[in-house]
C-alpha cells in the first residue's frame, strides 16, 4: 500500500488537468437530462447547428436531483431536462434551480405551463388519454365514469405509481376531494383487466391481444406506434386502438409536460438559456411535435397530424403547480388501495 | 490493515444513507406497515423462496448430472450451461414477454393449431404473475448455484464419493448422503448470490408487475420524493438480509470442508446407458434452452428485423467499448480487493477479521440503486471538499474529481460486487488445508511468496470463476451506472434503459443482444479454465 498515496496524486493532477482543459472550452454546455436521449437528441443536434454550441449530455432516469444536489458548486450540469411538472417542480423546491428572466420563454409558454417564479418551463406537452379497441361504440369518456362497473375487468395501465398516473390522480384530487378521490381509485382498480404494470404501449399491444378493451396511456406513444417508426408489429398495435380525448366532468383532459430549468451553480448559464429559448422557437416546437408527437407549448404551432386525428384538445385549467402539490397524498392513497397488487 | 481500509470503504456509502435517514421522514412507517408492508413483504417471501428452491434444485441437480455420469454431448453442456449468465433478468423478462404475448409467436401458433382467429376467443394465462416471475429469475440465475456447486463436485468430492462407492453405496444414494451434505456450503453460497439478484432486481419486477419491497424503496423516493424515507427501509431491508446471512453462516458453523488439495480430481464418471442418457441429456438441454437460446434467439430476431428496417447505430460499437473496458478495469480491481480481504481473513482468522471481513459484503445486499444513491451521497461530499482544498490551496478548480473521472462509478462496482468476489477467493481458498501455509512458511516463504506460490496457483480456477461473475455482473450493471456516470459515457446497458423507457423495444432488441453476446465471451473463457482443471 506504500505507493498508494502516489497513485492517487497522479490520478488527482491527471484529472485535475483534464477539467481545467474542458474548462477552457467555451460555446459549450453540459445537459443533465431525465428524458430519453432518443427524444432529445433531433433538438440538440438542431441547436448545436444553428449557434455552434455543443451540447454534452447525461441521461439520468431517475436520481437527477440526487446528482445536482450531490456535485454542489461544482456542478458541471447548467440546464436540467425533466418530464412531468412534479419532477421539475422538485428541482425547485430543492434549491438546485435559478430564476430565468426572459420575454421570450414568457410570451412562447402560457402562464399555466410554467413556474410563476420562473424557476422552470414546460417545453411541450401531452395529454392523458383513452386507448379504446377500434369497434368498441363509445366516443366520449370522462375520467370519473372509467370507475364505474361497466368497465369492470375492461381496463388496462401501468402502475399506479408511475409519475404519468400519480399526476392524473393527483389532478382528479384538485377536482375533487381525498375521499372521493380514494373511491375512484379503488373503483378503478376493481375494473383492471391485469395487474397495473408495463408501458403505455403496452396498452394499446394488451388491446390488439384481446386483455382489455380500453387502456389508459399518453397521447404521443400514437404517433410513435401509427407512424410506422417503431415497425410493422407497432403499427398493428396502433392502428388496432381508436384514441378518446377523456375529460374531467366539470374541467378538460388531463395534460403534463416536458420541461427544463437551469440549474442553480451553472457554469454556462448564457448557454444554457440560449437553449431554453431555442427550445421554445417554432423549429424546436416544430420537431416536438413532428419527432416526438408531443402538443407544442407554443399558441399556434403546428400539430403533427396523427395527433391532431384525435380532436381537438381542451386543456384541464387546472395549474401544474396545483396538481403538484397532491402529489405526495395521492401516491400514498395508491398504497391504500393497493392498486399495484 | 489494508483490508480494513477495503472494508470501510464498502461500509461508506452505508454511512451516508443512514446519515439521509436520520433526516427523518414523518408518518412513513405507520403508512408503511398499514398498505404497504403486508403485501410487500409477502411478495417478496414468496418470490425468494420461489427462486431459491428453484435455482438450488436447478443448479444442484445438473452439477451432478454432468459431474457424476457420463452421457452424450456431456462436454459442451457443461459449458452451455453457463451461458444463462449472460442474460440479465431484465432481459429475459422483456424477451419472454414479448414471446409469450396473446400476439408473440407462441400464442399465435397455439391459436392456428386449436383453430382460433383472434386472441379475443381464445388466450393462455398472463406470464405477468408471481409465477412467471420466479420461473423467469430461476432460469437465468441458476448458474450462480451451478457454478460453484460443480466446482466443488469437481475438485472434492471426487476421493469421498469413491469411498462411499467402494464402500457400496449406490450412486444415487451417494448423491444424498455424500455429495449433497458436502455440497452445502457451495449451494449456500450460490443460493444467497442468486436470492441477492433477486433482491436487486427491478427491471424484470417492472415488465412483470410484481410488488417487492424493492419496488416500495423506489416508488418511496421516486414518485414522494422521500429519499430519508428511502434510506430507511433500504436500512430495514439490509438488517433482515445481513440476519439471513449470519443465519445461515451460524448454521453450518461447525462444519469445516477442507481435504487434501493434491488428491483433489474429477470422480470417473459412470457412463450413462439407454434412455437414461437421452433423459440425462434432455435434463441439462432444457435450463439452457429456456435460459439462452429461446429468449437470444427471439432478441436475435428481433434485432435482425430491427437493423433491417433502421440500420445499425455506430454508437452501439462505441458503447459496446465503454461496457467492455469498464468492466473488465472493475473486474480486476474488485478481484483484488476480494483477494486481499480473503486472505487477510485467512491469515488472521481472529474474530475481530471476521467482522470486517462481512462489513465488506454489506454492499451485495443492498439494492444497486440505493448502494449508488449512497455513493453519489459520499462522493459528491468528497468532491465537493477536494475542490474546496484545491480552489484554496492551489487556486485552480479540479471539477468533480470521483465522479466527474467516473472513479464513482468503479467505486460502485466495488462496494457492490466485493461481496461475490470475496465469496470466490475464499471458496478457493478454503479448499487449500493450512498446513500448506504452516509448511510453506517453515519453509521460509515470506507472506507474500506463500500468496504467490501455493495459494493463487491452487485456486486459480476459483479465482477465474469469480472474476467471471464480476465482470458479468458489472458489465450488466444498470442501476449505479445510470446514477453515476459522467457526461457524454454510455454503456449497452445505459443504452438499453434509455430506449427501454422510452418504449421503443424494438430498438433494445439490439443493445439487450450485444449485451448478451459481449457476456458471453467470459462465459467460454471460464469453460476453458474450467476445463484446465479436469
Amino acid at each position: 500500500m506504500k505507493t498508494a498515496p502516489v497513485v492517487i496524486r497522479v490520478a488527482l493532477a491527471s484529472t485535475a488537468m483534464i477539467a481545467a482543459m474542458g474548462a477552457a472550452h467555451a460555446q459549450e454546455l453540459n445537459l443533465y437530462t431525465s428524458r430519453e436521449p432518443g427524444l432529445v437528441e433531433p433538438l440538440l443536434e438542431a441547436f448545436t447547428e444553428s449557434t455552434g454550441i455543443k451540447v454534452n449530455t447525461v441521461f439520468l432516469k431517475d436520481g437527477l436531483a440526487e446528482r445536482v444536489a450531490s456535485e454542489g458548486e461544482s456542478s458541471p450540469a447548467d440546464l436540467l431536462m425533466a418530464v412531468d411538472a412534479g419532477n421539475l417542480a422538485d428541482l425547485a423546491d430543492k434549491g438546485l434551480t435559478q430564476p430565468v428572466e426572459s420575454d421570450v420563454l414568457e410570451s412562447a409558454i402560457p402562464e399555466n405551463l410554467r413556474d410563476p417564479e420562473n424557476h422552470w418551463f414546460g417545453l411541450s406537452m401531452r395529454g392523458r388519454v383513452i386507448y379504446a379497441a377500434k369497434d368498441l361504440d363509445v366516443d366520449q369518456i370522462t375520467y370519473e365514469s372509467l370507475a364505474d362497473p361497466e368497465w369492470k375487468g375492461r381496463i388496462c395501465i401501468r402502475s399506479g405509481q408511475h409519475p404519468y398516473n400519480t399526476a392524473l390522480f393527483s389532478a382528479f384530487m384538485s377536482h375533487r376531494d381525498a375521499a372521493q378521490t380514494e373511491e375512484w381509485l379503488t373503483g378503478l382498480k376493481a375494473n383492471l383487466a391485469r395487474q397495473a404494470g408495463g408501458g403505455d404501449r403496452d396498452g394499446a399491444k394488451d388491446i390488439l391481444g384481446g386483455i382489455c378493451d380500453i387502456a389508459i396511456a399518453n397521447s404521443y406513444y400514437v404517433g410513435l406506434m401509427r407512424s410506422g417508426k417503431g415497425g410493422d408489429e407497432q403499427r398493428a398495435w396502433g392502428d388496432a386502438i381508436k384514441v378518446i380525448l377523456p375529460t374531467f366532468e366539470d374541467g378538460g383532459t388531463h395534460v403534463n409536460i416536458s420541461g427544463a430549468a437551469v440549474a442553480k451553480h451553472a457554469p454556462n448559464r448564457e448557454e444554457a438559456v440560449q437553449l431554453l429559448e431555442y427550445l421554445v422557437s417554432d423549429e424546436a416546437q416544430k420537431i416536438y411535435a413532428e419527432a416526438n408527437y408531443e402538443y407544442p407549448v407554443k399558441p399556434g404551432a403546428a400539430i403533427d397530424p396523427i395527433i391532431a386525428s384525435f380532436g381537438e384538445l381542451k386543456v384541464d385549467p387546472t395549474p401544474l403547480t396545483e396538481i403538484v402539490t397532491n402529489r405526495k397524498e395521492v401516491s400514498e392513497l395508491v398504497d391504500r388501495v393497493g392498486f399495484d397488487n | 490493515m489494508a483490508s480494513v481500509l477495503i472494508a470501510a470503504l464498502t461500509l461508506v456509502p452505508v454511512l451516508a444513507l443512514a446519515w439521509q435517514a436520520a433526516q427523518g421522514s414523518e408518518g412513513l412507517w405507520s403508512h408503511l406497515a398499514r398498505h404497504v408492508l403486508p403485501h410487500a413483504l409477502g411478495q417478496t417471501l414468496i418470490l425468494m423462496t420461489g427462486v431459491g428452491f428453484l435455482t438450488a434444485a436447478i443448479g444442484t441437480g445438473i452439477a451432478w448430472l454432468v459431474t457424476a455420469y457420463d452421457f452424450p454431448g456431456r462436454r459442451s453442456l457443461e459449458w452451455a450451461l453457463l451461458l444463462p449468465l449472460a442474460v440479465p433478468t431484465y432481459i429475459i423478462a422483456y424477451a419472454y414477454l414479448d414471446m409469450l404475448h396473446p400476439l408473440g409467436p407462441f400464442q399465435s401458433a397455439v391459436r392456428v393449431v386449436l383453430g382460433f382467429d383472434s386472441p379475443r376467443d381464445f388466450r393462455l394465462p398472463d406470464i405477468r404473475s408471481m409465477t412467471g416471475a420466479i420461473l423467469l429469475l430461476g432460469l437465468v440465475l441458476y448458474p450462480y448455484v451451478y457454478l460453484p456447486v460443480r466446482a466443488m463436485f469437481m475438485t472434492q468430492a471426487a476421493n469421498l464419493v469413491e469411498v462411499a462407492h467402494t464402500l457400496g453405496t449406490p450412486r444415487r444414494h451417494i448423491l444424498w448422503r455424500v455429495a449433497l451434505p458436502l455440497a452445502r456450503p457451495a449451494i449456500a453460497v450460490g443460493v444467497s448470490l442468486a436470492l441477492m439478484e433477486t433482491l436487486n432486481d427491478i427491471g424484470a419486477s417492472e415488465f412483470l408487475g410484481g410488488r417487492s419491497l424493492t419496488i416500495s424503496v423506489y416508488t418511496t423516493w421516486v414518485t414522494r420524493s422521500d429519499l430519508a424515507g428511502a434510506a430507511q427501509i433500504a436500512l430495514a431491508m439490509l438488517v433482515l438480509v445481513v440476519a439471513l446471512i449470519t443465519l445461515e453462516r451460524w448454521a453450518r458453523r461447525k462444519q469445516r470442508y477442507s481435504v487434501s488439495a493434491q488428491r483433489a480430481r474429477s470422480m470417473a464418471r459412470q457412463p450413462l446407458k439407454g434412455t437414461a442418457r437421452w433423459m440425462a441429456l434432455g435434463l441439462c438441454l432444457l435450463p439452457v434452452l429456456l435460459g439462452f437460446v429461446l429468449p437470444a434467439s427471439h432478441l436475435a430476431i428481433e434485432a435482425w428485423k430491427r437493423i433491417q428496417f433502421a440500420g445499425l447505430s455506430a454508437r452501439l460499437v462505441t458503447e459496446a467499448g465503454n461496457t467492455f473496458t469498464l468492466s473488465a478495469l472493475a473486474t480486476v480491481a474488485v478481484l483484488s480487493c476480494g483477494l486481499v480481504v480473503a486472505y487477510t481473513a485467512r491469515l488472521f482468522p481472529q474474530r475481530g477479521m471476521q467482522a470486517v471481513h462481512r462489513m465488506a459484503s454489506l454492499g451485495y445486499a443492498m439494492p444497486g440503486t440505493i448502494l449508488a444513491l449512497g455513493i453519489l451521497i459520499a462522493a459528491g461530499g468528497f468532491d465537493r471538499w477536494i475542490g474546496g482544498m484545491a480552489k484554496g490551496v492551489l487556486g485552480l478548480d479540479p471539477g468533480l474529481v470521483l465522479i466527474g473521472s467516473g472513479l464513482a462509478l468503479g467505486y460502485a462496482y466495488l462496494a457492490r460486487f466485493l461481496a461475490s468476489s470475496i465469496g470466490s477467493v475464499e471458496a478457493g481458498l478454503s479448499r487449500i488445508p493450512r498446513s500448506y501455509d504452516q509448511s510453506a512458511r517453515t519453509l521460509g516463504h515470506g507472506i507474500g511468496s506463500t500468496l504467490r506460490h501455493i495459494h493463487l496457483p491452487l485456486s486459480r480456477a476459483a479465482l477465474a470463476a469469480g472474476g467471471l461473475l464480476v465482470f458479468v455482473d458489472c458489465m450488466k450493471e444498470l442501476s449505479a451506472t445510470l446514477l453515476l456516470r459522467p457526461l457524454n459515457f454510455e454503456t449497452l446497458a445505459t443504452h438499453l434503459y434509455g430506449e427501454a423507457a422510452r418504449g421503443t423495444y424494438e430498438e433494445a432488441a439490439i443493445a439487450a443482444l450485444a449485451i448478451v453476446v459481449v457476456g458471453i465471451l467470459p462465459v467460454i473463457l471460464l469453460a476453458r479454465v474450467g476445463r484446465g482443471i479436469q
